[in-house]
């Protein structure tokens, strides 16, 4: 088929699509990974087009012929048997090829998918219900700190994700970025993608894994390697003490309050391991795994009552007074 | 429609044995069934074997005896069991008697055999992954090897009453049919349980 | 052998016309009252109440569904809790599977198939009746579960650790668990009666080649679910005995696999949607014929594909687990096998459009459901060649796209033909013509509605959207889709309403038919419609595959069975040579009685381990109570 009939049928099927380009959309490819998925995807859509019109179509000529001879059931044309015999037989090897050719097709796409890259930046992932734990591995502990809601990844470099869970099946999953990868309870998975953009790409949890699965979702921001470099130079650092009085006792009450039971703020008393890690909550851009926005009213509205957010999620509802509540959020916004 | 009448059947017999019999078909298919379970039972063994870098899990093999000795009385119930089917073919209703007791009580020494094997596992079945398959295998064995045996005590209870009646013997033939699948079943489960954890 | 007894016993010979009728009638007659209801062993009626029980739970299952598609229709709606919309996903897609597809495809082999081979009852009936009270209080328990709040929330395929006792500690799990267990017994015994009716009970002369395409059909589906079923079996066995007395299956801490729960399921699983799909294919092969107006072209090729199929079934379940981590060059060759079976499925479709292609369509409603069956069914078979590559999967696994492809194969591969076969067999169940007008109706509604509902699907996967959310935000731009989806669902709704009036209505007011209102070609339009209690006065001998087409005039039949008590014929194998007049059992209580204690068994067991215990006594006394013999004739040979 000359090139531009297929690039003309290419077309013709994936503009539709165009439109639906969006923040968490396996149309727009922002990665090597995602675009070779939607490289094989548009092959696939274009062939089971072709079928699908060709069966549509010669069904539609079978109904509407108008030279039929009238008569008993059983009188049979012979030679029009034999005729139909031969062609289903063609059309069932002609199915046959081209459904390995697809084979093929896909098991390319799936290499270039899968491929490793030796050199790649590690992150290691833990899945709860119903947040992400994140934790950057480097070759010099120093340099490895733990996260979460949100990853930050420089673009046009390897990124290798090690996936892990804590209670049930969960499944990393950023389409723009690549395709998904389950983290299942007693093993470890492995995921690599390199984006091509800088940006901010929804991520989101593909597997059931209870009350709140639809409320597990995270961001990944690519950034240009040098921006990257220096976040994660931020990153690495433990948080600053508050210097401003309303924070200092939103610091204490976080303490007193009992939130350090379950989250840790590194570079203080804070050291629980059940929520996630806080250390630099300022500085994301969703809190409560992509639910509500990081601002200051979205995180009162968080802590003041959890379950009315999120309901079900595992972070209890803390009797605080209001301003209790307006120093707390002081603290954590200052934690960037 | 006008109907012709092409062949008259009257001449058939009421009841039949293997192939020709229903009952018999519908034997084998729960056979193939259940050999089915055996199989994925089998299967699910392996694979947690396969996956486990330790094999068995915390505990020792089973203890040999009574396992093997199940399967010599097992091997040796075939030839019982093929008297009874043979009797039963004859339709001989004191030898069909006979051999059917004998058939139960043979089915009861495995049963308590059968209890030894459990209390000689060296495991329970909350241990490891290792100990629940090994109790769900010879637990699933040990449900056939039941049923079967309240099967042969019925029946023996029918022959020796009023109801011995000739399509009696067919019952008793699937029957037979029936105890040597449960017996063939059992070799593989035998090699599994007592031998693929000394590998 | 022959004794005495038989030479002076009345033989169907001696009678004729209406005499032979009404003796026979009473020989095979289902008690009158309800004591002879709940006895029935007659596989008209329990195939009946099987069809109607089935379409009550898709009624059911299609309310959850579209309080599913009013919670989705726009973003960040309240309707539903999470908590319950996880239940009502998880009850829907279980209901529909396990208590609607496969049911529905089994009740309708247990009421045509002895019709079509020509016999007077299923092999087993007892087992039968067993069958349906299995299914009946399975799917009852399920669903008063649900009402008292404890109805599953794992979802249909109720995935390892979410399912175990740790993270689901209340009692839905084991209630999805054990209704797994109540409806395998059930359709376990429908496919041994199957296997054995269509083995061994075939009219005389229906050789291999002659068998009707529909129960070459229900043959295959019921040894796939033979070969199936054992797998679901051992995992829900096994995940209950996890949460019950702490066996460690599932649990990775002691050397369990959480991965194994899902090669288990999928073995099952896959198997599972070709249980749904073969039947209706069956269903088409038979409506196609008589609409076409001729035999359906490649006999022999549709049969070898539907045996491929079931054969290949068995070695696809890996392309569920396609995001578990498994080593790439297995999940390849899974790619390649799963696309194989694109190969049977064209080639039926293939053969379909020759037959449509040479015959003359007579365009009633079963046939507009045959052709819309086609249409859709084939977009659904592509996008499952779509999501069978590696790659794409990746992408819209666990997405809406997926949704939309299992939508297009269920209701496009099988609930059409089923609603074109419920437009083609009413007549032979109940005695009168549904309406047609109604049935375009109804045809039309549930094309576009059909397509309306699901075809935004495809795009929203790809557009990010997960399966299994209660809500999103309006961040996410999927509110439109959702709401044409929404849309399009209470259309389809619609034409299921409409279905129900006609049904409804034309009981009472439609046409009434005659034995063979289509002219169609099979034995069971060589019957009354509906059938008497004997089915056939005398059982048919079949010269030809379309036996009714071959001569429309005279039916060649044989003589010589009992006009005394229920008897079949038993022929070979092979050739359906006869073979033996077996006795047929009369109807009983036991086999409810056996189905009580085994529920009771049951659920029982969810609860306390003692169960095991104090349950096995009734069973095994309804048991032999089964099989102890009557001291009826039939016995005392
Ligand atoms: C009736 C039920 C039914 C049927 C018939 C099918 C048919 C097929 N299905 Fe589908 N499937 C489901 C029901 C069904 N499926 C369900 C319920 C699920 C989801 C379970 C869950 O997760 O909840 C599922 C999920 C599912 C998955 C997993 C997706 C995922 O979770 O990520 C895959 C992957 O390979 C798949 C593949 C296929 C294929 C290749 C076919 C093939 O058999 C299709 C073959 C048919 C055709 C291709 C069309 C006709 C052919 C021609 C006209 C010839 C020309 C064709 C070519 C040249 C290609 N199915
Ligand atoms: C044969 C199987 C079958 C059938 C027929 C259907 C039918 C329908 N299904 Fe579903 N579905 C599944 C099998 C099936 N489904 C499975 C297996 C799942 C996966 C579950 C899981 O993830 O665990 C699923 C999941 C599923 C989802 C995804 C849920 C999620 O992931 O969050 C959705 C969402 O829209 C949906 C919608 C529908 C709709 C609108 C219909 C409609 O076709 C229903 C139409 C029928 C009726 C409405 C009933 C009849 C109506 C009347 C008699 C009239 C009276 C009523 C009114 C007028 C309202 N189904
Ligand atoms: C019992 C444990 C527990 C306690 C106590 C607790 N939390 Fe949490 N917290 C969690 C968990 C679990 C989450 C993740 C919830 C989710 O997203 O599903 C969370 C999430 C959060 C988040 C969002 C984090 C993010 O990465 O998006 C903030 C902010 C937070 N908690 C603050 C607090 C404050 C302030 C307190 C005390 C008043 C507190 N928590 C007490 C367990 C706890
Ligand atoms: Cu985590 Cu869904
Ligand atoms: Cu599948």
């Amino acid at each position: 088929m000359p090139a531009w009939v297929r690039s003309g049928l290419l077309l013709s099927v994936a503009l539709p699509l165009v439109a639906c380009a969006g923040s968490q959309s396996a149309l727009d490819p922002q990665a090597l990974q995602s675009e070779q998925i939607r490289h094989t995807f548009i092959m696939f859509l274009a062939v089971s087009g072709i079928v699908w019109s060709c069966v549509t179509v010669v069904l539609g000529i079978g109904l509407l012929r108008r030279t039929r001879i009238a008569g008993a059931p059983l009188e049979l044309h012979p030679p029009f048997e034999t005729c139909a015999g031969r062609i289903i037989l063609g059309l069932g090897i002609a199915t046959t090829l081209i459904v390995l050719v697809l084979s093929f097709v896909s098991y390319a796409g799936q290499r270039t998918l899968f491929a490793k890259d030796p050199g790649a930046l590690t992150l290691r992932i833990i899945g709860h219900q119903w947040w992400w734990e994140v934790h950057y591995e480097a070759d010099s502990p120093h340099n490895s700190f733990a996260t979460a809601n949100e990853i930050r990844i420089p673009v046009g470099k390897p990124v290798k994700v090690e996936l892990e869970s804590a209670d049930v099946i969960h499944s990393f999953w950023v389409p723009s970025l690549t395709g998904k990868m389950d983290l299942i309870t007693g093993q470890t998975n492995e995921i690599q993608f390199t984006a091509k953009k800088t940006g901010i790409y929804r991520g989101q949890c593909a597997e059931f894994c209870g009350l709140q699965h639809a409320h597990m979702a995270f961001a990944a921001i690519a950034l240009r390697p040098d921006e990257f470099e220096r976040w994660r130079e931020h990153e690495n650092q433990s948080a600053t003490s508050p210097t401003d009085t309303l924070a200092k006792q939103g610091e204490e009450l976080f303490r007193g309050r009992g939130c350090a039971l379950c989250h840790t703020v590194r570079g203080t008393l804070a050291g629980g391991q059940l929520g996630p890690d806080l250390t630099h909550i300022g500085s994301r851009t969703t809190i409560a795994a992509g639910t509500l926005p990081q601002t200051p009213a979205a995180l009162g509205a968080w802590i003041a009552d959890p379950q009315h957010i999120k309901p079900g999620n595992l972070m209890p509802r803390m009797p605080l007074q209001s301003g209790e509540l307006i120093a707390i959020i002081q603290y954590l916004e200052q934690l960037k | 429609m006008k109907q012709t009448i092409v062949r008259n059947v009257g001449e058939l017999p009421t009841f039949g044995f293997g192939l020709q019999s229903g009952p018999w078909w519908g034997a084998i298919s729960f056979m193939a069934l259940e050999g089915m379970g055996f199989a994925i039972a089998i299967g699910v063994y392996l694979y947690l074997y396969a996956v486990n870098p330790t094999w068995p899990i915390g505990a020792s093999p089973p203890d040999l005896w009574p396992g093997t000795a199940e399967t010599i009385v097992f091997l040796l119930s075939i030839i019982p069991n093929q008297y009874t089917n043979r009797a039963a073919h004859q339709q001989d209703l004191h030898k069909v008697r006979v051999w059917l007791v004998v058939m139960s009580l043979i089915g009861i020494a495995l049963l308590i055999l059968r209890g030894f094997e459990f209390a000689h596992l060296n495991t329970r079945w909350d241990n490891s992954a290792y100990g629940s398959v090994v109790w769900l295998i010879l637990g699933l064995h040990t449900t056939h090897l039941a049923t079967d045996l309240g099967d042969t005590i019925v029946l023996a209870v029918l022959m020796f009453t009023a109801h011995a009646k000739p399509r009696r013997f067919s019952d008793v033939t699937d029957n037979v049919f029936y105890w040597n699948f449960v017996v063939i079943a059992w070799l593989p489960l035998y090699v599994l349980l007592d031998w693929v954890p000394r590998l | 052998m022959s004794m005495a007894v038989e030479q002076k016993e009345m033989r169907d010979d001696a009678l004729h016309g209406l005499q032979l009728a009404t003796r026979l009638e009473g020989i095979w007659r289902t008690p009158s009252g309800l004591m002879g209801a709940l006895m029935s062993v007659d596989h008209k009626i329990i195939g009946r109440r099987y069809i109607v029980t089935a379409f009550a739970f898709l009624v059911l299952g299609g309310l959850l569904a579209i309080l599913m598609r009013i919670q989705l229709a726009g973003a960040e709606q309240r309707l539903l809790s999470p908590d319950l919309y996880n239940q009502v996903f998880t009850m829907h897609g279980s209901t529909m599977m396990f208590l609607f597809a496969v049911p529905v495809m089994e009740a309708f082999a247990v009421y045509l198939v002895p019709l079509m081979v020509g016999t007077r009852n299923i092999a087993f009936p007892r087992l039968n009746a067993f069958s349906y009270w299995m299914f009946l209080f399975g799917g009852c328990f399920l669903w008063i579960s649900f009402a008292f709040n404890v109805g599953p929330d794992v979802g249909w395929f109720a995935y390892t650790p979410l399912s175990s006792l740790q993270f689901t500690p209340s009692k839905r799990a084991d209630v999805w668990a054990q209704m797994i267990t109540f409806t395998e017994v059930a359709a376990l015994a429908v496919a041994v009666e199957i296997i054995v009716t269509v083995f061994k009970q075939r009219a005389p002369g229906m050789t291999l080649d002659r068998i009707p395409l529909f129960v070459w059909a229900m043959l295959v589906t019921a040894f796939l679910v033979l070969f199936a079923m054992p797998s679901i079996m051992v995992a829900s066995t096994s995940l209950i005995l996890d949460r019950l007395v702490s066996t460690r299956f599932y649990d990775p801490s002691s050397g369990g696999n959480v991965l194994l729960w899902q090669h288990l399921f999928w073995f099952f699983g896959h198997p599972e949607v070709y249980i749904i799909f073969i039947p209706a294919t069956g269903m088409v092969s038979m409506v196609l014929a008589t609409f076409a107006r001729r035999p359906v072209i490649g006999y022999p090729a549709i049969v070898l594909s539907l045996i491929a199929t079931g054969f290949l079934s068995f070695g696809l379940w890996v392309h569920h687990m396609f995001v578990t981590g498994l080593p790439q060059l297995g999940a390849g060759l899974f790619t390649a096998s799963s696309m194989l079976i694109a190969v049977p499925s064209g080639l039926q479709i293939f053969c379909w459009i020759a037959t449509l292609w040479d015959g003359r369509p007579v365009y009633r409603t079963p046939l507009l459901f045959v052709l819309g069956f086609i249409v859709i069914f084939v977009i659904g078979g592509l996008s499952g060649v779509m999501v069978a590559s590696v790659p794409i999967d990746t992408q819209v696994h666990d997405t809406y796209f997926v949704v939309a492809h299992f939508h297009y194969v269920l209701i496009g591969g099988a609930v059409f033909p089923l609603i074109g076969a419920v437009y083609y067999w009413f007549p032979k169940i109940c005695g009168r013509m549904l309406s047609e007008r109604l049935g375009r109706w109804n045809f039309w509604l549930a094309f576009f509605g059909f397509n309306i509902a699901f075809f935004p699907m495809h795009i929203l996967g790809l557009m990010g959207m997960p399966r299994r959310v209660y809500t999103y935000t309006p961040e996410m731009g999927w509110d439109r889709l959702n709401l044409l989806s929404s849309v399009g669902a209470a259309i389809f709704a619609l034409s299921f309403a409409v279905l129900l009036a006609n049904a409804i209505y034309s009981l009472r007011r439609g046409m009434p038919a005659n034995d063979n209102p289509w002219d169609a070609s099979t034995l069971e339009w060589a019957t009354a419609s509906p059938p008497p209690p004997q089915n056939f006065d005398r059982i048919p001998v079949v010269t030809h595959r379309d036996p009714l087409w071959a001569d429309p005039n005279i039916l060649p039949v044989i003589a010589g069975l009992s006009a005394e008590r229920r008897e079949v014929l038993l022929t070979s194998l092979a050739d359906a040579e006869p073979q033996i007049r077996e006795a047929s059992p009369e109807p009983s209580i036991w086999p409810l009685l056996t189905a009580i204690a085994t529920t009771i068994f049951f659920i029982g067991s969810i609860f306390t381990p003692w169960a095991v215990v104090w349950g096995t006594p009734p069973m095994a006394i309804t048991l032999i109570g089964w099989f102890w013999p009557t001291g009826s004739k039939e016995d005392e040979e």
